[in-house]
């Protein structure tokens, strides 16, 4: 994904992440928006369900998208 | 009058604190919650005329899933029926723009049949986005009373308060039935231990090494259970979540009768786009870190000087009023320069604390974090070390304390180990007298001043130490554990004033408690043996030095000088340093800088009091005194004078390295639980120390 661009959450690789992440908002079916990335470009800031987030590009990583 | 214990729960960045503050005022204190080294903070308030409560405020969590240290707390209390902490109801905090993430933490103490009240902060900002809600339909979804509340003006309080005094009632609504995820683990448990919620038992398996409370003989029997039933913990979490948010989406559907607008962030956004630049972002954060130094150091000065002279003129008029005896001199010489030790730091850490709370209240030390992660991670440390890195700069006490922000334990122990090496405020009397004494004053192209620059590169020499020896660390601990930085980053907001004078006022009383305690300790026990020494040697010090000095026709105070400095010589301390003096030559020092070493092991700006008091020059503080008579001071082997540059260098860097603060040896420990990480710090630190004064002392002599 590039800064700016939305797409929908459809699972996750790492199940230890991943419940903390489905508790910050980060539900399968969601929209997450890539809003930037940090000038080394990691980590990123990102939008879920009404608010902005920042992780690490590993973390992001773990993220499924649908496409 | 009745009493009530409520606790405050909420996510981070929800106004948590900004409640509390409203709620308590000023009668509020910080402790400790039993076993374990979380602050506790606890307030008074009166609800009604009739009822008193006691106000816990738990740290900022998501979920009753702990992530960091201080976290653990939350589910460790309300779990425990037995904790003296337990609450009789919970005040559950919700930033009103961000509900969806706020209530999942809320529909976990509902399953725990823990009473509950809804406190919708950020009404403000709710208007502001457009958002519209109903009120009366949320409370009937989750069968609690909801009030709405603005935090940092004090709005809806009131009403909170009478909610709260009229008594709160369990909600009857069941979100999450752990029924169809190990029915009969749950189900075992819950018999097992009498417990009322099904929830309860099913967090009692999920986090079964967490919960302090549990025995021993508890923990065998619930994986015991949880093995013969097969459990997984981290699938079953998410379900659990994945459960909750359906729920929560449902209950947002129904009472949400206009959504915000998402424009009401522009600003923010904008802002956003100037502060993570990747070159603004930098330049601006760098700009920021300059003014507080220069505030710290600037401003704190006045006070500082202030409070010098008032402890020192203390000192002596104690000292001359006061009856003779040993007991009186320890008064005198002993406790009360100890205590004004401690106070003189107070400007500083204020100041420095006072910024740290703006840059957090606006919501600019998350971008901080952000712009640092990928920086810090490269030396083992992470985005969240720079503020107790930065603190560190001003006292590492406090600094130490920071980093129980930092959710992996090897980032965090990382972070402690090199945070003594930065610069802090104790070293800078004893720089300022080495630097004046070695480097001369002049200044390059006109205006920048050779003694400026040398102390700047001081400071930049003891960050290069703690980052090298970050990165030593990274490679030699070994801890698997998952470090992340799943972090929120907030609006930008304007700081609230009320907020920043609390924290100036929680950080500075642990920094002199903390503190305190130890160097009072320490100075008492060094002032014994800088005072005492074998009887017959000390008995005769005036005989002696009359004689020897008869011929000079010194005067009264010169006299009186000149015994005080015979005493010091040949007391334990003076017998310590002269025994050490073979060990610490090869660095250039002689017994006279080898005594001064002892002195400010407890604390390092009692060197320069130490070498006023050994070079017969009094009590003074005069930095030009001391400076000109170190100036004079003749090495009897060569004729030459004492401090050379080379011994002048030897020393800057060996004070730039080495420990010599017990305070900070006693909050690792605390921090760190047991002696293994201050032992292996003070030894790290006194060898890099007396390495590098060497190197330097050989290359330069």
């Amino acid at each position: 994904m590039k800064p700016g661009e939305s797409a929908v959450i459809s699972g996750f690789t790492d199940e230890q992440l991943s419940v903390k992440l489905l508790e910050m908002g980060f539900l399968p079916g969601s929209v997450v928006r890539f809003n930037f990335k940090a000038p080394f470009g990691d980590p990123v800031c990102v939008h879920i369900s009404g608010f902005d987030l920042s992780l690490r590009l590993e973390e992001a990583s773990t993220i499924i998208i649908f496409d | 009058m009745a009493h009530l214990k409520i606790a405050l729960v909420g996510k981070p960045n929800s106004g948590k604190s900004s409640l509390f503050n409203q709620l308590t005022g000023l009668k509020q204190k910080i402790g400790n919650f039993p076993g374990i080294t979380v602050d506790k903070r606890t307030g008074f308030c009166q609800l009604d005329e009739s009822t008193e409560a006691e106000i816990i405020d738990l740290p900022g969590i998501y979920s009753l899933y702990p992530r960091t240290l201080d976290e653990k707390i939350v589910v460790e209390i309300l779990t425990d029926r037995r904790n003296p902490d337990y609450p009789d109801a919970i005040a559950v905090i919700a930033d009103a723009t961000n509900l969806k993430n706020c209530l999942l933490l809320l529909t976990q103490l509902v399953d725990l049949r823990l009473p509950v009240v809804l406190a919708l902060n950020m009404m403000d900002l709710a208007a502001k986005s457009g958002l519209s809600l109903d009120i009366n339909r949320l409370s009937d979804e989750l069968g609690m009373p909801v009030v709405m509340i603005n935090a940092r003006e004090g709005k809806g309080i009131d009403q909170l308060k009478r909610v709260l005094a009229r008594g709160v009632a369990v909600s009857p609504k069941e979100i999450f039935h752990p029924a169809n995820l190990g029915e009969s683990v749950v189900r075992e448990v819950q018999q097992h231990f009498g417990l009322t919620a099904p929830y309860e038992a099913f967090q009692y398996v999920q986090q079964v090494d967490r919960l302090a409370f549990l025995s021993e003989g508890d923990r065998k029997f619930i994986k015991e259970v949880a093995k013969r039933n097969d459990f997984f913990p981290y699938k079953f979490q998410g379900v659990e979540t994945i459960h909750r948010y359906a729920f929560i989406q449902r209950v947002l559907d129904a009472v949400i009768i206009k959504s915000a607008r998402g424009d009401w962030k522009g600003a923010s956004k904008n802002l956003d786009k100037i502060l993570t630049h990747r070159v603004w972002g930098y330049t601006i954060f760098f700009i920021i870190l300059f003014l507080i130094f220069q505030s710290v150091f600037a401003l704190a000065q006045i006070p500082m000087d202030a409070i010098d002279r008032g402890f020192a003129g203390l000192s002596s008029y104690l000292a001359g009023h006061l009856p003779e005896g040993p007991f009186f001199e320890l008064i005198s010489s002993g406790i009360v320069p100890g205590i004004g030790g401690i106070i003189i730091f107070i400007p500083q850490i204020a100041i420095l604390f006072a910024f740290i709370a703006i840059l957090e209240e606006t919501g600019y030390m998350s971008r901080v974090v952000f712009l640092m992660d990928k920086i810090m991670r490269k030396f083992g440390l992470s985005g969240r070390s720079v503020v107790p890195l930065i603190s560190g700069m001003a006292c590492a006490i406090p600094a130490i304390m920071a980093t129980r922000t930092i959710d992996n334990w090897k980032e965090r122990l990382i972070t402690i180990f090199v945070t003594p090496l930065m610069s802090c405020s104790a070293r800078l009397p004893v720089f300022a007298i080495l630097v004046a004494l070695i480097i001369p004053k002049v200044r390059l192209l006109g205006f920048i001043s050779l003694q400026g620059v040398a102390l700047m590169g001081l400071y930049l020499l003891g960050f290069a130490a703690a980052l090298l020896s970050a990165l030593l660390m990274k490679a030699l601990v070994e801890v698997r554990e998952r470090s992340f930085l799943i972090m929120e980053m907030p609006t930008y907001r304007m700081p609230k004033w009320s907020n920043v004078g609390f924290t100036i006022i929680e950080k500075t009383k642990a920094f002199v408690v903390e503190a305190g305690k130890v160097i009072i300790a320490v100075s008492i026990i060094l002032w014994v043996l800088a005072s005492y020494g074998p009887a017959d040697v000390m008995n005769s010090a005036r005989k002696t030095v009359r004689e020897q000095t008869a011929t000079e026709g010194l005067s009264e105070q010169e006299y009186e000088n000149r015994v005080a400095a015979y005493k010091l010589e040949h007391s334990y301390a003076g017998t310590i340093g002269k025994w050490m003096e073979p060990a610490i030559r090869p660095l250039g020092f002689d017994w006279k800088i080898g005594i001064a070493l002892i002195t400010s092991f407890a604390a390092r700006e009692v060197f320069v009091s130490t070498i006023a008091t050994i070079y017969s020059l009094g009590s003074t503080d005069e930095s030009s005194t001391i400076k000109d008579r170190l100036k004079d001071e003749v090495n009897p082997e060569t004729g030459g004078p004492r401090f050379t540059p080379a011994v002048g260098f030897s020393l800057l860097v060996f004070y730039t390295f080495a420990m010599q603060c017990m305070s900070t040896l006693a909050v690792v420990k605390r921090e760190t639980k047991g002696w293994k990480w201050p032992l292996v710090q003070l030894v790290y630190m006194t060898g890099l120390a007396y390495t590098s004064a060497l190197i330097v002392y050989q290359v330069l002599a």
